[in-house]
């Protein structure tokens, strides 16, 4: 009874995220600056991504660092409908989910009979050998990538020149897309198979819990959103090139700020985000001048303090913080 | 054939640098099971260290060397102080993510301080010089890494498997509170393994500019081909590393020259992708 009270109380808080979010491009801060919408946009695209990678990575346990090739798949998905075949992005942006899940699956089959860090190098492989390969794929734009042209703004063609308004709510209905699937998880079989098999592999398998179909399942529904995201991404930047979507410093994108904000934790990767990424656009805006890559120093440093001394991430530190005062409170009567 | 022979032993030389920078690699991963990301960006400092020795003071890049040893031997021991000690006894992959972090920091510390300029040394007495072996062009600088590698190779491995320090270095790697309790100081095994790791490839990057250019994504190939030998090699096995390494030098050297420059790369991590398929465990691993 207690728990499902807790729940409920949580999803309350979670409508009201959705609340909050859908009303902000209503409030002058936002409507007047288009580095605010810029940020936002960043925000809820980091963390749609973050959250997607959550499902593999931190729910069920299994650290790829190949998650970039799913998001340029999703990418190249959209820019090839656009560019090459002069369609709308949607059937691209659907049909590149597709495939980046079909990938993720007739790829991570193989690799994940590897354990630990031969696995984790194995994902480094595959992202090198697809941004190589993507180079010299003439047929996808190679090196020099694809450039989209311009087309009617709206809803139609996913592309806005005038103002980011459009692309804020789009990246909303992803954001909600994502949050909620794995919500949804949390609550539901799937998402215990994912956390029984991160816990013991061998426990949940002799409890009856198929392990390789699960980790499968949870690899090919990641990668699908992670295309979505990719997707979106083309959209927002207008092109597509493989060192922008398949690097491996894409890749580890998804991993530190879901690290950041708390691994295997539903509000991990929107908190992880919400702190870098500002920190990101606002330092390299106000901070360029003293030289390069200072955005990057302090993501370095940052980096490395909460893994050594926070391992739990921003959710680890705010559940100090509560225990804290409910230590407090509950001395104080 | 002299174009084969040629190939090869360019592939064979560039293979034995790897195993230069992969050896340090390979003895932290088998005494602490911790992938050092950092890896390539220590390689980068001792570069950096060794062109601005170099520079100011026109100090040669084999002597520069030794002191660029000398020097990543106490980043790696600050490194282990301060960042990887806490990390052990967590989950595998923290050791890995806190690397990575060091990596970019020191990454763009030096892309803000020194310029993403490319740097090479003139001058050096290596630099340039080449001779004719029965039709075969060796190049003086790689010919030099190359022994070094095949010297230092030797000495770390001896040193793992003849010397008392080894024995414990073996003893901390097998099984940290038994070695404890025969009154081997792990702590401080940690410390020396890490510094070693760090020397390692600090020699490397100290002897690298007389042919290759600095600039601060220098360290980032080198890191990840490291690792492939190491992983390709097998669980911290110093003769694994080095045969894969050779091999990586040989797949990379053949496929940018009988199929195309940019497929070397996808030739060589496919490489590892078929072998840990095969052994997933690496070449030598158990």
């Amino acid at each position: 009874m207690n728990t499902t009270r807790k729940m409920s109380r949580k999803d309350l808080f979670w409508l009201g995220l959705l609340a909050f979010f859908a009303v902000i491009p209503l409030t002058p801060w936002f409507s007047h600056s288009s580095f605010a919408q810029h940020v936002m946009i960043q925000v809820l695209l980091y963390s749609s991504m973050a959250q997607a990678w959550n499902i593999l990575g931190g729910y069920c346990g299994q650290t790829s660092f190949g998650h970039s090739v799913f998001f340029g798949i999703g990418a190249y998905g959209t820019g090839m409908a656009v560019v090459k075949f002069g369609l709308i992005p949607w059937p691209g942006i659907l049909a590149g989910a597709v495939i980046a899940a079909m990938v993720a699956v007739a790829i991570s089959y193989p690799c994940f009979k590897l354990k630990g860090h031969y696995f984790a190098i194995a994902t480094f492989a595959i992202v090198e050998i697809f941004n190589r390969l993507f180079m010299v794929w003439y047929w996808v734009g190679g090196a020099i990538g694809l450039d989209y042209g311009f087309t009617e703004p709206g809803w139609k063609n996913f592309v806005w020149y005038q103002s980011k308004v459009g692309y804020f709510y789009g990246v909303l209905l992803l954001f909600v897309l994502v949050f909620g699937i794995v919500r949804w998880i949390e609550k539901h079989r799937f998402g215990f198979y994912l956390r029984a098999v991160r816990e013991g592999q061998e426990t949940a398998e002799s409890l009856g819990v198929n392990s390789t179909r699960v980790k499968l399942s949870a690899m090919a529904l990641s990668a699908f959103l992670a295309a979505l995201c990719g997707a979106f991404f083309a959209q927002y930047n207008y092109r597509v090139d493989p060192p922008m979507v398949m690097s491996l410093d894409m890749s580890m994108k998804f991993v530190l700020i879901t690290i950041l904000g708390g691994l295997g934790t539903f509000y991990g990767p929107l908190l992880g985000a919400a702190l870098l990424i500002p920190l990101q656009e606002y330092t390299r805006a106000y901070l360029g001048g003293i030289g390069g890559g200072v955005d990057l120093i302090i993501f370095g440093l940052l980096i490395v303090v909460v893994v050594v001394y926070q391992p739990r991430g921003i959710m680890g530190i705010l559940d100090r913080i509560v225990n804290r005062i409910r230590r407090s409170e509950g001395g104080g009567k | 054939m002299a174009t084969f022979l040629q190939v090869a032993f360019d592939g064979l030389l560039n293979g034995l640098l790897y195993a230069l920078v992969a050896a340090g690699l390979s003895l932290i991963w088998g005494v602490m099971d911790v992938i050092n990301f950092a890896h390539g960006e220590f390689l980068m400092i001792a570069m950096y260290f060794s062109y601005w020795l170099g520079f100011i003071w026109k100090i040669d890049p084999i002597i520069s060397s030794v002191a660029g040893g000398a020097f990543v031997f106490i980043v790696g021991a600050l490194t282990y102080r301060l960042v990887i000690r806490r990390t052990i006894g967590k989950s595998a992959m923290s050791a890995l993510l806190a690397t990575f972090g060091l990596s970019m920091l020191i990454k763009n510390i030096c892309l803000n301080r020194f310029s993403p300029n490319f740097r090479l040394l003139q001058d050096t007495l290596l630099g340039g010089k080449t001779f004719n072996l029965a039709g075969i062009i060796i190049p003086v600088p790689q010919l030099v890494i190359g022994l070094v590698a095949l010297a230092l190779l030797f000495v770390v491995y001896r040193l793992v498997k003849k010397t008392r320090l080894g024995w414990a270095i073996q003893a901390t790697a097998m099984d940290k509170e038994a070695a404890e309790l025969m009154g081997i100081n792990t702590e401080r095994i940690y410390l020396l393994v890490f510094g070693l790791g760090g020397a390692c490839v600090g020699i490397a990057g100290g002897l690298l500019p007389s042919y290759l250019a600095v600039h601060p994504e220098v360290g980032a190939l080198f890191s990840l081909i490291a690792f492939v030998c190491v992983a390709m090699g097998g669980f911290g096995s110093i003769p694994g590393a080095l045969l894969a390494s050779l091999l990586i030098g040989l797949v990379e050297a053949f496929a940018g020259f009988y199929i195309a420059p940019v497929f070397k790369y996808v030739a060589v991590f496919g490489l590892y992708l078929v072998v840990v398929m095969v052994r997933p465990r690496g070449l030598f691993g158990w």
